[in-house]
């Protein structure tokens, strides 16, 4: 029990890192890539008379960011939701939040 | 102006008695209430009441103004300003969000097992949080005094008892529930003259849409704005001037930043748990999107209008005979003048004002971007209850971020100080005094800053993203991600990185030591933007002073295993 739940954790933590890595390196893309070094080539391309590295600098970029976010939340409570039986939050309690919160607030 | 100076007075008033009425209603009784709202608040709430709290009056007043007049150069501060949510939702706010206490030196002392750590995080928390509270009041002064006829001292003073009573009756709970009216307040008031703006020169209704529009004759607006600016000797809107690599690292510095600032960072230990944590990211982001997508536009807007209006008009038409299709100066000009932030000189003598990029022949010799989104309102014929609307709303921003501010003041000196490594024998109530009294002192210390403000104010900014980009988040990051880091790796990094962009910051903005141009600069890197190298020689650092350091003890190992787990 206790050799699965450690193996559980593991895997819980690797689907996590993994998700993270991808949704990081679209937030790269949009930010550093298209609105800054890959700018020049974007910008041979218009949108609504805006260049597109330009566009993705002051709006795409942060479009982007908020379903990145949201996307992000959803994701993890479908991972957590997959993990749940296998792991367990009973022997951790969140010291901050009343117990009986914990499960139905979501 | 009588008719603007009665809205104005009614909706500041208004404004305040709001604030004052939900302190009234949310008093709180113990330090978990003062600190964290109890953990109690729902994440959209949180959402609202973080974007009121990071969007500065800076963000509501200078942002679009700064834009206007910098172009592609302004999205360092679009990007930077909101992408570093991104990072406290997916590196930082659920983790701490379940570690589940009070305050970021509360998890730097946990984390790496050290009152000294404790100690400099608390220093590094108050410092950054001065910085940046004693421009949020002047913002407040500055607001009074133009437009309600009050000294400035007097709007500082006003400001400031206003925070003290909600900060001090309600803590954590009181600031929060300020904080989503005075969202509402504030983004109300930085739409409705978007939104007619765009309606007049995109035929738009939504100003983020108005950006990419065209005007009435089918030229998308960009494209028109880009040649009036090439025609008048200026650099195209959309190109920029500063370096690729300087461009990325202030965006990297400030995205850094924004994820660093223990007062964004605290308001994630308000919800109930870490998934709450998550989405209230979102929703933060999602309401401190509506306004980041609008500046851009208003941005455009008001440069478009303001050649367009300004650019060739007859400033006297009593003195100077209007020939066919020119026209007047407009009012709202002439008003402006008077303040001193915009000024004319009529070099030719042709009685017509000349907008030109050339020093030599441009008359609009004074021209302060701040003004532009309070004239905003006037340059679009708007009545004077709009006006009344953006100066609330300018003061709603300045007030909930001191107030933010001056919670992590205050919880840094009663909780991390106090509680935690100087008097660890005090009890609740004790701590809860010494939190209101410190407070208190901070508010006092604040309004003295607004009015005397220290001449470095404006640059100051730059060393609190700087900061906390080089301290706090490398400290925090790796906390989490790499339980090998230990007290001597977490203290040398937060030192050096705190150390170098310091002095980097101080040696060329304050002091003046070197010239402060790209050719004297490390790199070709900005004091704004020095807060990247600082954070890769603070992450470097305290690598390599873990690795030739003991590991941490087994217990501070599952705390982090704790923090990980869901």
């Amino acid at each position: 029990m206790a050799q699965d739940k450690s193996s559980a954790r593991k895997a819980y933590w690797r689907a996590n890192l993994g998700l993270m890595g991808v949704l990081l390196a679209i937030w790269f893309t949009v930010s550093f890539g298209f609105g800054i070094l890959l700018r020049p080539w974007l910008d041979l391309v218009s949108l609504g008379g805006a260049p597109l590295g330009f566009w993705f600098a002051q709006q795409g970029s942060i479009l982007t960011f908020i379903v990145l976010i949201f996307y992000y939340a959803w994701a993890m409570n479908r991972l957590e939701a997959r993990f749940a039986d296998r792991l367990g939050s009973d022997d951790m309690p969140d010291p901050g939040a009343p117990a009986a919160t914990q499960e139905d607030a979501s | 102006m009588s008719v603007t100076l009665f809205w104005t007075g009614f909706f500041v008033i208004t404004s305040f008695a709001l604030y004052i009425g939900i302190a009234i209603a949310s008093r709180v009784g113990s330090t978990d209430e003062f600190y964290v709202a109890g953990h109690h608040v729902p994440p959209v709430f949180n959402g609202m009441a973080t974007a009121a709290d990071w969007m500065s009056a800076a963000s509501f007043l200078s942002m679009a103004g700064l834009i206007a007049f910098s172009g592609y150069d302004g999205s360092v501060f679009l990007m930077g300003w909101t992408g570093g949510y991104v990072l406290l939702a997916l590196l930082l706010a659920p983790y701490l969000r379940r570690f589940g206490k009070f305050t970021v030196p509360d998890f730097i002392g946990d984390r790496y097992y050290s009152d000294t750590a404790r100690v400099v995080a608390v220093i590094c928390a108050i410092f950054v949080s001065f910085t940046y509270i004693a421009g949020q009041m002047q913002g407040v002064g500055i607001a009074f005094s133009r437009f309600l006829e009050i000294p400035i001292e007097a709007g500082v003073v006003i400001g400031g008892l206003v925070v003290l009573m909600y900060a001090t009756l309600g803590g954590m709970k009181g600031i929060t529930y300020t904080q989503v009216a005075q969202y509402c307040v504030m983004i109300f008031a930085f739409m409705t003259p978007a939104i007619f703006i765009s309606l007049q020169l995109t035929g738009s209704p939504v100003p983020q849409l108005g950006f990419v529009g065209n005007v009435s004759d089918g030229t998308p607006l960009l494209v028109k704005l880009d040649g009036m600016l090439t025609e008048l000797g200026f650099a195209p809107y959309t190109d920029g001037s500063k370096s690729t690599f300087d461009v990325f690292a202030i965006t990297l510095a400030l995205m850094a930043g924004t994820a660093g600032l223990p007062h964004v960072i605290v308001r994630f230990f308000t919800v109930p748990k870490a998934a709450d944590a998550r989405k209230s990211a979102g929703w933060a982001l999602l309401f401190i999107g509506i306004l980041y997508l609008t500046a851009p536009a208003v941005a455009v807007f008001a440069r478009t209008n303001f050649i367009e209006t300004v650019n060739e008009s007859v400033y006297d038409a009593e003195t100077t005979a209007l020939v066919e299709g020119e026209s007047e100066t407009p009012d709202w000009f002439h008003r402006w003048e008077t303040t001193g932030l915009l000024a004319f000189e009529d070099r030719n003598g042709d009685g017509r004002i000349q907008y030109r990029a050339d020093p030599e022949t441009n008359e609009v010799t004074t021209l302060n971007r701040d003004i532009f989104v309070l004239a905003n309102p006037e340059i679009a014929n708007l009545p004077g209850w709009v006006i009344g609307l953006v100066v609330a709303g300018g003061i709603a921003a300045a007030l909930s971020t001191a107030a933010g501010l001056l919670l992590v003041i205050s919880s840094s000196i009663s909780h991390d100080l106090c509680r935690k490594v100087l008097f660890k024998s005090m009890t609740d109530k004790q701590e809860l005094l010494i939190a209101r009294l410190s407070a208190t002192g901070a508010v006092l210390i604040a309004i003295l800053a607004g009015i005397y403000p220290p001449g470095f104010v404006a640059s100051v900014v730059a060393l609190a993203f700087g900061l906390a980009a080089a301290s706090f988040f490398p400290a925090i990051l790796l906390g989490i991600f790499w339980q090998r880091m230990s007290k001597e790796g977490a203290i040398a990094g937060m030192v050096t990185g705190l150390g170098v962009t310091g002095a980097y910051i101080l040696t060329y903005k304050i002091f003046g030591w070197i010239p402060n141009d790209a050719e004297h600069w490390f790199l070709g890197v900005s004091p704004e933007g020095f807060g990247t190298i600082g954070m890769v020689i603070s992450f470097a650092v305290s690598v390599t002073v873990s690795l030739l350091t003991p590991a941490p003890p087994a217990e501070v190992r599952e705390l982090v295993e704790r923090i990980r787990a869901p």
